[in-house]
């Protein structure tokens, strides 16, 4: 830490008088260079955690300045990644802010040929009144037998195995509650 | 594993650099071949025949673990004389129905097992993954079989196995899988002097095994040999599944699968018309093992998910369940949406468009649903099919016409939320939160539990019983933030489970009870929050505790890292060798011990025996190390419990231009298949045609891309380190069909033709099997339209046929023809693919036979 | 007193006292899985652009070169020759002729606009570069026609996949620093070899003067970029991305000196366990640039892997210009620093 030299005085000045007199080093160092500090130093803020790419699990910190990540990188502690990883791994940051990233709801309209805005709350709604009617349509009480069958077959999901376990709880815990079999990972494929 | 999981390649490369041998088996040279010490190139989908010819040099030289094999696995239990071997029957097993295309297992029993009541209906468990709800245990084994220890026995399972490899001789391997056989008896060489006492040796493999029509059976055979050198529970052993992706182990152990519940309890079929009906059929009365008390786990889910409304004079709510009647897997409902019968759709992080078998079938699919919900970071393909897919091209979907109403909903990515992964061993590791989503972005936690709060809202005050299930759902999990998040601890609680009356968190499984005083989501998950404390976040840095580091993060089940560990110490419980010392008996403190958690009741000495009516974890004697097996024994034979019979025999892949070199049979005879015009299978032999296919091909990925493409072609370090979609030939197929590097071809089979770049190079081969040249050619298969690199997708390619164990879709092998130059487009596209069909006779009323052997008609009396 | 030729120790004789040990990498490409990590993991930290998308066809390298806007880079050279294999790769496989010199050969004709200049030049001959895949023992052209069509050629059995991360290699005696007119590049403590974007003009004196070809400009702004060795991370004791990132630590980052030592034992353990071709590369104080601060542990000869075979610093001769122009030059120094102190405050 903190090894970096400062020297006082303009360029021309340090490189006459001092130990540079070609101007190739210390006598060269631009002010900006002689601040130069990693910006993970300076971050507000560090979160432990795991790269979102395949199962090998690797360790990453995630660090945080002024509300936006600044930079994503291994995390040494780790005995499984040891600080290291991959091409994605290490595009994590890229990944998280990309340009491309949907930040808003999008909506298509049935037999339209363009998106559309709509407003969260609403998109949420919708959707519970979707679900509720699939349901209702298709639901299954019992079989030829009187069996209980007490199941849904007009909803499928599908997905995913970037989620974590607490969401798979949830998703399996409310789609088996409204009957829902048809829910599908990527385990299947 | 270079290309897939370069980081997991570090311990690879250690251990080459301390003088293991690395052998690297791929059908293509790849960035794991480049490090390797043995290079072997195999012809795509003859693994098994490649594998049993490792287990019979390992019997026919009796190079097995002697003393390991005869104290724990099954190798000395005899078998019914029912029992007929695929040698016996040009490739069936005995039992096969042809008019289902399933066995039936009563002769494949351990002696005096085969008429014991237990019924077996493979049809069923075919239809719904039967095998995927074993994944962590066999199927029941009643009383105690017959055993012979000398391993002579002709109908005992050591000379049973030897019989059935017999005829995979290093010859037959060259024939069948195109590996000549001094390299093969290189491997098989390699492989069992490192494996014994003082060695052990590690199998990995990864999808390239399991998306095969017999792809359990490619791992069974892995298991076998594994077992025959006592290479399993041990340090540096094992069989390694490298998942491909972040959670994708959790979302097995705490499912969003149609045939499973946490845990891997199975969703109950219609006929579990009551509670202890399907709580029987889990835990099986009389068997060994910790399964046995699957009702504790079973009364604490369901009171996990219906809180106060579960109890036992209700059978805690079991009737809320909704019921299997036969296959709900990802690949029906693609068919039935195509047929109008499914209405919506939630696709969460997954790009099928891409990513599954048969894309056309895919989008096809969404365009006829009433609603699609797509949540994902990026507008990926499955989103946007209605616009922007190779079917507006062709004009199979018209937006006009189209009428699925999509919703995408932004997501919130892995840094924007807290919770575990479950990585690939096992092993539960908690994310931190960096900050929080932005704009519209939320996690699946918010989704899902807002969702579940408004349709409850909704349904408030309904009188329908079929309502019940849902109003009385414990769904009040603490919100805070922002956006009202819900509490990720607050489920990693609930999934942990806890003593309802303290609300105490459980630190056990064994603490799970079956009278409703025990709240617990996933039984095997049981110990993640064990005295208050969220043993996923545990962070202590590696270089300061054991190699073994048992105190970063927590793995499944009790924080165990090597399962069946018990089986690195002899029957005495002393360690094999000093060498590979793990888990042992310390005779003075009257436990078991070592640097892991032991496998093992921790105070059950070697030398215990059961009493002859014990039952349950009682039944296991001090040397049944496979504790959640029927019997306590690594399976060599597998009795029942799998669709397509106890050991893994050589099938040809659905689509071969190879007749099989083994048997009358071609290819599995209980794939499962979905007859219907649009998913036709290439012909292979015995049928004509096979030559309009004439090439095998194969996909996989690359380093700098990631699955379906959505979380890299649109990240533009990755995207331009791998820009463009392209065909990997070897220099003869080149000169064959006049393909030039870096020009355009493109590749067909009777379901699609898509274009790619041409690579032509030395490290793709072609083989000699069976006197002929095979050509192989590889394609990764990222691409799709969307995104900053766009190409075809190589998925397109396959047809939908599955494994019949666990319905996974063979998408590692298949036949094509590859051409110089471009595809043609628009409708011209449809013509060309048809016109193959018409050439390769897959019109009309064209049936693919599944029995190629009239071996059933010979053993009808 | 400063020296342009010859051992040295570069940070003291560049006017730092006491400065802390000589910092740079030994690349061990015996290791190397060719994941590109390094690639992505620098660019992510120092917000390197991207560059078009266009496949190359040089194997798995879609990045070509050293840029502006690409500051590691890893080559990737297939080559049909042994690679130490007990058996070969493709021992009894009914393989033809190769193809690696063909399609090397067509490989180096392929560019992609990386928004630099000069950017991704195609540079090499096809005739060299198809010498170069096919390893020592090629002997003839690239293929003029498809391959398998030409007769007489021996059939390939064995097959090295070569992959290699290049970067600057921060020269003892660097003649970019040498020629730049402004300053902006200039010798850290650490001896490596930074410019400074803050300082450079764009003038491109830097381009022609490094003998490795690494340095090249942004169109954008005309600056050059290269490789800091990420100063602003070792100055704070932090590992370089791209050394931090690599999975199999074929990049290793640490005080020169010990980097060499371990280079020197890692050749000696290869040459004992048959690996007889690995060689070091800029590690020697004597060759023609001082040592490099990033020197290789290579498979087969500088150029299979685009490296030159005997660089040689091109200011080299520089000190008996100066007898002729340093007069002058200091005469000019000297007038602007009475021109800045005789202004006011």
């Amino acid at each position: 830490m903190g090894v970096r030299t400062w020297i006082e005085g303009w360029p021309v000045y340090r490189q006459l008088t001092g130990t540079d007199p070609l101007g190739r080093g210390a006598a060269a160092m631009s002010p900006r260079s002689a601040a130069l500090t990693a910006r993970t130093e300076t971050a507000d803020s560090m979160a432990r955690s795991v790269c979102p790419y395949c199962a090998v699990g690797c360790g990453q910190r995630v660090f945080v300045k002024d509300g936006r990540v600044s930079q994503i990188e291994g995390d040494p502690d780790s005995p499984i990644s040891r600080g290291r990883l991959c091409p994605k791994g290490s595009a994590s940051k890229n990944l998280v802010t990309s340009e491309l990233r949907q930040t808003t709801v999008r909506y298509r309209r049935p037999y339209s040929r363009e998106w559309e805005d709509l407003d969260l709350a609403t998109a949420l709604d919708m959707i519970a009144d979707r679900v509720i009617a699939a349901r209702e349509a298709t639901w299954e009480d019992s079989d030829d037998e009187g069996r209980p069958l007490h199941r849904t077959l007009g909803i499928s999901s599908l997905g995913g195995a970037t989620l974590d376990n607490e969401e798979n709880y949830l998703i399996k815990k409310l789609f088996t509650a409204l009957g829902a079999l048809q829910i599908e990972n990527q385990a299947r494929i | 594993m270079a290309e897939a999981h370069p980081v997991g390649f570090q311990w690879v490369m250690e251990a080459k650099e301390r003088g293991a041998k690395v052998i690297h088996v791929d059908p293509r040279f790849t960035r794991t071949s480049a490090l390797a010490d043995l290079y072997v190139p195999i012809r795509a989908g003859t693994d098994i025949a490649f594998l049993g010819g490792i287990v019979r040099h390992i019997l026919e030289n009796e190079l097995d673990f002697r003393e390991y094999v005869v104290a724990y696995t099954n190798a000395a239990t005899i078998v019914s004389e029912e029992f007929r071997d695929t040698e016996d029957l040009d490739g069936l097993f005995s039992g096969y129905d042809p008019t289902t295309g399933t066995y039936n297992p009563e002769s494949w029993q351990y002696a005096g097992q085969e008429h014991d009541g237990v019924r077996f209906d493979t049809s069923t468990e075919r239809e719904t993954a039967g095998g995927l709800q074993h994944e962590s245990h066999g199927h029941p084994v009643q009383g105690r079989p017959e055993r012979d220890e000398t391993l002579r026995h002709p109908r005992c399972v050591y000379q049973i196995l030897k019989r059935h490899y017999a005829r995979y001789t290093p010859e037959m391997v060259e024939r069948t899988c195109g590996i000549p056989a001094d390299k093969f008896e290189e491997v098989a060489r390699a492989w069992t002097e490192n494996s014994g006492r003082e060695r052990t040796s590690a199998l990995i493999y990864s999808v390239g095994w399991t998306q095969h029509t017999v792809g359990v059976q490619y791992i069974r055979t892995g298991a076998i040999i594994q077992l025959l050198l006592g290479n399993m529970g041990r340090p540096g052993g094992g069989i390694l599944a490298l998942r491909g992706h972040a959670s994708i182990q959790g979302s097995t152990d705490v499912p969003t699968l149609f045939n499973l519940l946490p845990g891997y309890l199975p969703m109950p079929l219609v006929k579990h018309t009551t509670f202890t009906e399907w709580v029987e059929s889990i835990r099986h009365p009389e068997q060994k093992g910790f399964w046995n008390n699957a009702r504790a786990y079973s009364a604490s889910l369901l009171k996990a998910y219906w809180g106060d409304a579960a109890r036992p004079d209700n059978d805690f709510c079991y009737d809320y369940l909704p019921r299997m009647t036969g296959d709900h897997g990802t690949y029906r409902q693609v068919l039935d949406m195509i047929d109008g019968k499914v209405k919506g759709y939630f696709l969460l992080g997954q790009n099928p468009a891409v990513g599954s078998a048969h894309g056309k079938l895919q989008r096809l699919g969404m365009a006829n649903l009433d609603w699609l919900v797509v949540r994902d970071l990026f507008m990926i393909e499955s989103a946007t099919f209605w616009k922007n897919s190779p079917e507006i091209e062709t004009g199979e979907i018209v937006p006009e016409e189209c009428r699925t109403e999509v919703f995408f909903l932004p997501a919130a990515s892995h840094v924007e939320k807290e919770g575990t992964f479950t990585q690939t061993q096992r092993l539960l590791q908690w994310r931190e939160k960096a900050l929080d989503p932005p704009g519209d972005c939320r996690s699946e936690l918010w989704f899902f539990y807002h969702l579940g709060r408004v349709i409850r809202q909704k349904l408030a005050g309904s009188t329908l019983s079929r309502d019940r299930a849902i109003l009385d759902l414990a769904w009040d999990y603490p919100t805070h933030g922002r956006d009202d998040e819900p509490s990720a601890e607050a489920v990693l609680f609930e999934i942990n489970g806890y003593e309802v009356a303290t609300r105490r968190p459980l630190s056990a499984f064994t603490q799970l009870r079956d009278d409703g005083s025990t709240v617990g989501g996933c039984w095997i998950y049981c110990g993640v929050y064990a005295d208050g404390v969220n043993q996923a976040a545990r962070r202590k840095p590696g270089r300061e505790q054991s190699w073994v580091a048992p105190e970063w993060g927590w793995s499944w089940p009790a924080n165990r890292r090597i399962l069946y560990n018990r089986a690195s110490a002899d029957p005495e419980g002393r360690p094999w060798s000093e060498r590979k010392a793990y888990t042992r008996w310390d005779p003075d403190k009257g436990e078991w011990t070592g640097p892991d958690v032991p496998d093992f009741e921790k105070t059950k000495p070697p030398s215990y025996r059961p009493p002859a009516d014990a039952t349950g974890v009682e039944a296991l004697s001090g040397i049944d190390p496979f504790i959640m097996q029927g019997d306590g024994k690594g399976w060599l034979y597998v009795p029942s419990g799998l669709i397509d019979g106890p050991m893994p025999t050589h099938y040809e892949p659905a689509e071969s231009p190879v007749r099989n070199p083994l048997h009358g049979q071609q290819a599995n005879p209980t794939r499962r298949t979905y007859r219907r015009p649009a998913n036709p299978t290439n012909p292979s032999p015995p049928e004509p045609h096979s030559d309009v296919f004439p090439y095998v091909f194969s996909v996989s990925r690359l380093t700098e891309h990631h699955t379906a493409g959505g979380m890299s072609r649109t990240v533009k370090y990755l995207a331009e380190l791998q820009p463009e979609m392209f065909v990997e030939v070897s220099p003869e197929l080149a000169a064959e069909r006049g393909l030039v590097h870096l020009d355009y071809a493109h590749v067909v089979t009777s379901r699609a033709a898509i274009e790619a770049r041409v690579l032509v190079t030395d490290r793709l081969t072609p083989l000699w099997v069976e006197d002929r040249v095979i050509h192989q050619i590889w394609l990764p298969y990222h691409w799709g339209g969307e995104g900053l690199a766009t190409g075809d997708s190589a998925n397109d390619l396959f047809g939908i046929t599955l494994d019949p164990n666990v319905l996974i879709q063979e998408s590692k092998v298949g036949t094509c023809d590859i051409r110089p130059g471009r595809r043609p487009v628009g409708k011209a596209l449809l013509d060309y693919v048809a016109d193959y069909r018409r050439r390769a006779g897959l019109t009309g009323d064209h049936r693919t036979p599944i029995l190629t052997t009239d071996a059933v008609e010979r053993e009808k009396p | 007193m400063n020296r342009l030729y010859g051992p040295l120790d570069p940070a003291p004789d560049a006017g730092y006292q006491d400065p802390p040990a000589r910092m740079g990498f030994f690349t061990d490409t015996s290791i190397c899985i060719g994941c590109k990590a390094c690639e992505v993991a620098c660019k992510e930290w120092n917000g390197v652009p991207g560059h078009e998308l266009t496949m190359l066809g040089m194997s798995f390298d879609n990045t070509g070169a050293l840029t502006a806007n690409s500051w590691r880079h890893v080559a990737f050279v297939e080559q049909p020759v042994p690679a130490g294999r007990q058996t070969p790769a493709f021992a009894g496989t009914p393989t033809g002729p190769t193809i690696a010199p063909a399609a090397a050969a067509d490989a180096v004709t392929t560019t992609t606009d990386t928004g630099t200049e000069p950017g991704l030049d195609p540079g090499r001959h096809p005739d060299s570069a198809a010498r170069m895949a096919a390893g020592p023992e090629f002997l003839g052209m690239p293929a003029s026609e498809l391959p398998g069509r030409q007769p007489g050629r021996e059939e390939r059995t064995d097959l090295r996949w070569l992959m290699m991360s290049d970067v600057c290699k921060h020269c003892t005696h660097a003649a970019c620093l040498d020629v730049c007119p402004t300053g902006a590049l200039f010798r850290t403590e650490f001896g490596t070899v930074v410019v400074q974007e803050d300082i450079c003009n764009g003038c491109g004196y830097c381009i022609p003067a490094c003998p490795y070809g690494v340095i090249d400009q942004r169109k954008t702004d005309g600056r050059a970029w290269k490789c800091t060795l990420c100063y602003d991370r070792i100055g704070d004791g932090m590992t370089p991305a791209c050394a931090q990132a690599c999975p199999t630590q074929s990049i290793q980052f640490g005080p020169l000196d010990e980097l060499r030592e371990r280079a020197a034992r890692r050749v000696e353990r290869l040459h004992a366990a048959g690996e007889t071709t690995a060689r070091l590369y800029g590690h020697d104080p004597e060759d023609g640039v001082g040592g490099d601060g990033a020197f290789f542990l290579l498979l087969d000869e500088p150029e299979v892997y685009g490296l030159p075979p005997d660089p040689v610093v091109t200011t080299r001769d520089l000190p008996d210009m100066w007898k002729r122009a340093g007069v002058a030059a200091l005469a000019m120094a000297a007038a602007v620093a009475v021109a800045f102190l005789g202004r006011p405050a």
